[in-house]
């Protein structure tokens, strides 16, 4: 395994177009949910045991050999919110399409082809880290800390927050992150349906009210 | 009845099992071969607003599950057969005296042409109680399910106790709905701006509707904390918080519009 190679995968830089969602903080923000770095913290743990574990657990069992496409089936059964399908699928493709250039692998390319809109986001996260040489667990921490890091950058851009606030909620998270990700890597040898499921209710409520904004920062 | 008390007092709790089955009864109505009810769940063949329906009351304010007891409810309907399933009482979650949680599992089946509701109340997970909640279905693709699930957390002012509930549907053997929801202590983050952001009530209503493969229902937003989804099968579910459990009925009730069934 290369750490390099998990840094690469794992970094805000990599082409995969992550920038541009918020996941759910736009929507917490106006809802007055999250308004400062406590209240982002807080946030941000909810979605990382919920969201952030299911997505985690998808990316892991992909990394492992799970059938990618019984993964994708099992991601959409756990997003009730089309809004939040669509955009898992958007992303997946746009990780699709930045990985493929970077590690080519006929397991990628099939799952492209099955699925030409994108596949979900977690799931071709993990095919991807498998394609790069890393590991479940790998793959695990790529989505856990992914589930954090990308709401607390938009937070920043939302509130006006310092981003040194910002950076500090991530680093108290840090252990959680990495527990996550051990359950996430735990379960990835179970069987598909038997897979963390960890819903939140907030996040597939507020997701559809924001897919119906006409005036908003984050695409989601 | 199929109870059996598993353990001397103090050391471990009630295992009970209650089952129905529904199957037409050759007169355009729906017949009930087995009711059994089990322990703490007891069942009531009552009066059905719908002729072509049978209905089961789950009878008594179960003062259970307890801390170590595990219950089963099994419900199938038959190719064919109508049967709703309500509830007279809300469940309490409520301590034992083990520290094993309690465990509460109901499967549903419903076969082709058969039309299943399953709408308990509400269960209302009290402090220092520990409940492990699975709800299992599994449809034939032309199946019909109504399902509600209403969780409450605490009683009035006090903090919840433990609580995992999952919610898992299969329709012609794929996964169309799996959902999990962790409360109380022990569960990090569940009243966090992503999950629960202070509401202590949450359900979910889930429709299946085999008419709607051709065209699902939209997306619509019932107000600051409740939405109706179209999943990515022929089903709705209805996701909703609110602050108590009337409230929650409320928002849940007229969602229920959808179906004229």
């Amino acid at each position: 395994m290369s750490v390099a190679t998990l840094l690469l995968l794992a970094d805000g830089r990599f082409p995969a177009g992550g920038h541009a969602h918020s996941g759910g903080v736009e929507a917490a923000v106006r809802a007055g949910r999250v308004q400062d770095a406590a209240s982002l913290e807080e946030f941000c743990r909810s979605r990382l045991h919920t969201a952030g574990l299911t997505s985690a657990a998808l990316a892991s069992a992909a990394a492992a050999g799970h059938d990618p496409l019984a993964l994708d089936e099992a991601a959409d059964a756990r997003t009730p919110s089309p809004a939040l399908r669509r955009t898992a699928r958007r992303l997946g493709r746009q990780l699709m399409r930045a990985a493929r250039a970077t590690w080519p692998d006929p397991e990628l390319d099939a799952l492209a082809a099955a699925r030409p809109k994108g596949a979900h986001q977690p799931v071709v996260l993990g095919l991807v880290a498998r394609s790069a040489g890393l590991g479940p667990l790998e793959a695990a921490h790529a989505a856990a800390y992914e589930s954090v890091g990308g709401a607390a950058t938009a937070a920043v851009r939302l509130l006006g927050l310092d981003p040194l606030d910002a950076t500090a909620v991530l680093a108290r998270l840090a252990a959680e992150t990495d527990e996550v990700a051990r359950q996430a890597e735990a379960a990835s040898s179970k069987a598909v349906e038997d897979l963390p499921a960890a819903s939140a209710p907030l996040l597939e409520i507020t997701a559809e009210q924001h897919a119906t904004w006409s005036v908003r920062l984050f695409a989601s | 009845m199929t109870t059996t008390a598993t353990a001397p007092q103090g050391t471990a709790g009630v295992s009970a099992r209650a089952r129905i089955t529904a199957v037409p009864d050759g007169r355009g109505g729906t017949a009930l071969p087995l009711l059994s009810g089990g322990g703490p769940v007891a069942l009531r063949r009552t009066r059905s607003a719908d002729p072509s329906a049978a209905r089961v009351t789950l009878v008594g304010a179960m003062s259970a599950p307890l801390r170590g007891d595990r219950l089963a409810v099994e419900v199938r309907a038959e190719a064919g057969a109508a049967l709703r399933v309500d509830g007279s009482a809300a469940t309490l979650a409520l301590p034992g005296r083990t520290a094993e949680p309690a465990r509460y599992d109901v499967r549903l089946e419903a076969g082709e042409g058969g039309l299943l509701h399953w709408l308990p109340e509400p269960l209302i997970s009290v402090s220092g109680s520990d409940l492990r909640q699975q709800l299992r279905a599994e449809l034939a693709p032309g199946a019909r399910l109504v399902v509600r699930d209403e969780q409450v957390l605490g009683r009035t002012g006090e903090e919840p106790g433990r609580l995992s509930s999952r919610l898992t549907v299969r329709r012609a053997g794929r996964p169309l709905l799996d959902q999990q929801l962790d409360f109380g202590p022990g569960a990090p983050g569940w009243d966090g701006g992503a999950a629960l952001g202070g509401h202590r009530a949450v359900g979910q209503l889930l429709v299946v509707d085999p008419a709607w493969d051709r065209e699902p229902p939209r997306a619509r937003v019932l107000g600051e904390t409740a939405v109706v989804t179209p999943l990515a099968g022929p089903a709705v579910l209805v996701t909703a918080l609110a602050p108590d459990a009337l409230q929650l009925r409320r928002v849940l009730d007229s969602a229920l519009t959808f179906t004229s069934w």
